[in-house]
């Protein structure tokens, strides 16, 4: 680049900001606040270059430096023993935690936010967050294996609803089915506290052996810095600062062009392309790009490694050739990855690239300064400490404290309420109500967004949607496998934070322990509302502490995750969303316990386990009633545990053939789930149950008590798994028994139900609202 | 082993039979997909799977060949449209239509690549109602003396993954009423049509009955605990139909 090229962009030397102190620079516009500008100032000891103001204005968001909820995120790794260190081979920190599978394998897992992307623009906001969440899986040194998507949109007949929904849902499939990533389930909620604000998680899991772990480190003086994969352009610039770290407000102009634009194909020849680097140990250290693109990547991989980094921007490859210095700093372009090669390998790394035709150019090298120096064409624009960059930003105390209508909010029960008054008992009611349940938007069936979605490919999917875990085979010699399941209930945890939170992630467990795995590790990704509003940060530290609290007494760890905040319109912020994702294992995936009968289950028993309580406060059947007040259920950790346990040996033990556990909608739901996944009938009686637990036949179908699951038992295994609960010291009652001849669910002295009827009411929800 | 490596499987023993000295070549092109896939149900049939790259010319002596699914280049012009060029496919067209008639078989992707090397006629459009699908299809066994069909019964049916955005198989209607009056529709749509193709046509074959292309995916029904409804295994007789062929076997 000629001199008078360099003086096109008015080059912001860092020799020139030193001898301009004075020159205005655009922090605000950039989402610096004024005290965060002068700590740059402090920190560099004179005003920063336009270059090194786009680093820490990206780096130092809310998004890429977690300052908001820093303080309470360290209770995942305080609340820690020993025990629950023990397979924890990655832990918080890196691009994703890293778990040990056993027989030499690991398996490394992440769930992360795409909200406010998807809100502007639905199809690219979700595909690129898959995208996103891939990248950071291949970063760790892993195949990835399946994706998963909890999502939480608006009311379902708002007419932007099928706006965010048909971009959404294509675009995740888009992306993902073009991975060849099966897509083993997530979560479909609907409610009009994400109207302004949908939620759009994404996780990735990927398995790798021990020895091919990697981390981005920067590490080896003389060692060569690469960038490869798309191009850089001009699209995401400041989506992490702008974007992800405030509010919405129609005031403001369009942030479209905030959002990154994805290309699956160029993804999964990265994907591929990064394994050949791998199998051959052709990288020292690996960094995806995503959020703050270069500037994160270099800075993250300088101040993990052990020295610097000198880099000459000019070498990045432009989609754009007009972007400055600075933009090429912030852009989120997508499918780029950075890269530390050693010279003796530099021309096996080539050779790689050019086998499947990736481009790539060398930006520069390790260094022992210390310092992050970067170049534009020989001039130094950007020479910071790589670590003020991106791991000593700024810190907040947030204010924060319990809410005035929290108190308010807990006293109004949902049966003390008008809304419930003239609870459904009559045989017929209750039947109508566990239609009209299984026909809401929440309970509704997921088909019409799954069908969208690959869940073969790879050939190792062994469970998926509308399993209660997608299980994945990681060994196909030994039939090693993992479970992953995720789980939120907004609604409770508005109404307690702390308790809302355990229950997103006791949902988790039982879920995954349902399906036959050992529960191992947690990712979990908390979707809350503005943090500079001190209800929200309230909900955010109890969360924070709820959760942490409860993977002590479960035993498992956070590995990673993600915090999304400022999801909220105006003043008005979402409920508070913990999306717990929860990882367990299978020692072989053939005895994974599917979640509904088949025909050749004809004639066993079907088996409730756990205790009934009168909770209805938060409940699906409220939500139906309009209501939401009260307290949630009642969190029993050590029911869980317990239960947990019984659900794992009788897999293991060949017990039981089925089993699916109680959430949303509770045991009327549960059933109508397990009868309608085969399409095979059952008969049921509630009198024993309403007897031992004191409830009435409406509380014992829809209440939402926790720590509960149903069985389906071979009568030959009856007498060894009622001993097996009763050791246990756990509630176990015997319902009733599956019957393939039977075209309904019959619960004894109330209705028997159609299960055609019931099919066609679960299935044509999605259908009549979304086409 | 590494997990990196390709494919991502296990190496327990193949049976022993006397087909398992076959070796099926799988191609990979950029964006392709289902080629692990493929290489197992190769392997679970017991015979050898050879990986074979798009951008090499040399079909390794392989006794067979599978263009596998997924999206090549990533279908961003015509599916199949840039893969037709590579290379292998001169090789593969070339022994298609040699003497010695190389049996070809093209899944989903694989099939629009057939389309648009003119190993099989028609082509796929986008699916009428627009959206990606992944079911479980039923189809009809409608020609059961190709290469990749003897083992099947005539008019049986069989249950297999359905998985595509570009599935609509369209062609004129002379020769959509050429096939199937030949008997070259190899695979038909049951109970109901997924993707709006014409004539319920799900797969096709060539004349001689060695080129085979459909869009549903038969390697993901060769493997109890992993194919439609976590069950089924209905696929594998492609891949036994294919060995029998190659041993002389065929009816």
């Amino acid at each position: 680049m000629s001199a008078a090229e360099v003086k096109k962009f008015n080059m912001d030397t860092v020799e020139n900001a030193a001898a301009t102190p004075e020159t205005e620079l655009p922090w605000a516009e950039l989402g610096l606040k004024q005290n965060e500008f002068e700590e740059v100032v402090k920190v560099l000891g004179r005003r920063p270059t336009a270059a090194e103001l786009a680093m820490y204005s990206v780096m130092w968001s809310e998004h890429c430096s977690y300052k908001s909820s820093k303080n309470h995120l360290r209770q995942f790794g305080d609340k820690v023993t020993e025990e629950m260190k023990k397979d924890m081979l990655v832990g918080i920190g890196e691009n994703a935690g890293v778990t040990n599978l056993g027989d030499g394998w690991a398996v490394t897992f992440k769930i992360e936010s795409h909200n406010s992307p998807t809100m502007i623009e639905p199809y690219q906001g979700a595909a690129t967050g898959i995208g996103g969440i891939v990248r950071d899986i291949i970063s760790m040194g892993a195949r990835p294996v399946a994706v998963m998507d909890p999502l939480r949109f608006g009311a379902i007949d708002h007419p932007d609803t099928a706006r965010i929904m048909h971009g959404a849902v294509a675009g995740i499939g888009g992306y993902g089915n073009s991975l060849g990533l099966p897509n083993i389930g997530g979560e479909m909620v609907f409610d009009s506290v994400y109207q302004g604000n949908p939620l759009v998680n994404a996780l990735a899991v990927g398995v790798m052996r021990h020895e091919d772990i990697r981390l981005a480190n920067a590490s080896g003086l003389g060692n060569k810095v690469v960038l490869f994969g798309a191009r850089t352009g001009g699209d995401g610039i400041g989506g992490a600062s702008i974007l992800s770290s405030e509010s919405f407000d129609d005031s403001k102009p369009s942030k479209r062009p905030a959002v990154q634009v994805g290309d699956p194909f160029a993804e999964k020849i990265l994907i591929e392309c990064c394994l050949e680097l791998f199998k051959g140990s052709l990288v020292e250290g690996i960094q995806d790009l995503g959020a703050a693109g270069i500037s994160c990547a270099t800075s993250e991989l300088a101040s993990n490694g052990d020295g610097g980094m000198d880099i000459e921007l000019t070498s990045v490859l432009l989609r754009d050739p007009t972007l400055t210095p600075g933009e090429i700093l912030m852009s989120e372009s997508q499918e780029r990855m950075m890269a530390v090669v050693s010279p003796d390998n530099v021309a096996a790394f080539e050779a790689v690239m050019d086998k499947w035709a990736v481009e790539y150019s060398w930006l520069g090298e390790v260094t022992d300064t210390n310092r992050l120096v970067i170049k534009w064409d020989g001039e130094v624009i950007v020479d910071v400490d790589p670590r003020t960059v991106a791991h000593d930003g700024p810190v907040y105390d947030r204010p924060y404290a319990r809410p005035e209508w929290q108190d308010a909010l807990q006293a109004d029960t949902f049966k003390a309420s008008a809304a419930g008054a003239n609870l459904p008992s009559t045989g017929e009611e209750l039947k109508a109500t566990l239609v009209e349940l299984m026909a809401s938007p929440n309970l509704c069936s997921k088909n019409w967004i799954t069908n969208q979605y690959d869940r073969y490919v790879g050939g190792n999917t062994a469970l998926a949607t509308p399993d209660d875990a997608g299980v994945i085979r990681v060994d196909e010699a030994t039939g090693l496998g993992v479970a992953l399941a995720t789980d939120a209930n907004g609604r409770y945890t508005y109404l307690d934070p702390y308790h809302g939170a355990q229950l997103a992630l006791s949902e988790a467990y039982r879920n995954v322990a349902t399906s036959g795995a050992i529960p191992m590790a947690v990712s979990d990704c908390l979707n809350f509302g503005s943090p500079e509003d001190p209800d929200v940060m309230w909900q955010l530290a109890e969360a924070i502490r709820g959760l942490s609290d409860a993977c002590m007494v479960l035993g498992v760890p956070v590995t990673g995750g993600n915090v999304s905040l400022y999801n909220q319109t105006g003043t008005t912020p979402i409920h508070p969303t913990p999306v717990v994702a929860m990882l367990g294992k299978l020692d072989d995936v053939a005895r994974r316990t599917p979640s509904g009968w088949r025909a050749d289950a004809d004639g066993q028993a079907i088996y409730l386990l756990g205790t009934t309580f009168d909770e209805l406060d938060g409940s699906e059947f409220a939500n139906l009633r309009g209501h939401l007040g009260g307290l949630p259920p009642k969190v029993d950790l050590e029911a869980e545990k317990t239960l947990g346990a019984i659900l794992i040996n009788a897999s293991r033990d060949g017990m039981i053939d089925s089993a699916h556990d109680l959430s949303e909608g509770g045991l009327g739901a549960a059933l109508g789930e397990m009868a309608l996944r085969y399409g095979v009938g059952a008969r049921v009686a509630l009198d024993d149950l309403c007897a031992r637990d004191g409830v009435d036949a409406f509380t014992a179908l829809f209440s939402e008590s926790q720590a509960r699951a149903i069985v389906a038992v071979p009568r030959s295994e009856e007498v060894r798994f009622n001993d097996m609960a009763t050791a246990r010291n756990f509630p176990v009652l015997r319902l009733g028994v599956v019957d393939a001849s039977a075209t309904s669910l019959e619960v004894q002295g109330q209705f028997d139900l159609d299960l055609a009827e019931l099919r066609e009411a679960h299935e044509a929800t999605l259908p009549k609202y979304f086409g | 082993m590494s997990a990196t490596e390709l494919p991502l499987i296990g190496d327990y023993s193949t049976p022993s039979t006397a087909l398992s000295g076959a070796r099926i070549g799988v191609v990979t092109f950029p964006g392709t997909l289902d080629d692990r896939d493929a290489t197992r149900a190769i392997r679970v049939a017991g015979a050898e799977a050879v990986s074979l790259w798009h951008a090499d010319a040399d079909l390794q002596n392989v006794d067979a060949v599978i263009i596998p699914g997924g999206f090549s280049y990533g279908d961003y012009l015509r599916a199949g449209a840039i893969a037709r060029f590579a290379p292998m496919m001169d090789k593969i067209i070339d022994a298609a239509n040699s003497d010695a008639k190389l049996p070809v078989l093209g899944i989903c992707n694989g099939f629009q690549i057939l389309t648009e090397s003119h190993l099989l006629p028609g082509s796929m459009v986008k699916n009428d109602h627009l959206k990606f699908l992944c079911r479980d299809q039923v189809l009809r066994v409608e020609n059961n003396t190709t290469a990749w069909t003897n083992q099947y019964a005539q008019g049986e049916e069989i249950t297999i993954v359905l998985k595509n955005q570009d599935g609509q198989y369209v062609a004129d209607e002379k020769t959509l009423d050429a096939l199937e009056a030949e008997g070259r529709v190899a695979f038909s749509y049951v109970g109901w049509n997924p993707n709006g193709s014409r004539r319920n046509i799900a797969g096709i074959t060539n004349e001689a009955g060695n080129v085979v292309g459909l869009m549903p995916h038969p390697e993901h029904a060769v493997e109890a605990g992993f194919g439609p409804d976590h069950t089924g295994t209905d696929g594998l007789g492609f891949f036994t139909s294919v060995l029998t062929h190659l041993v002389g076997g065929q009816k």
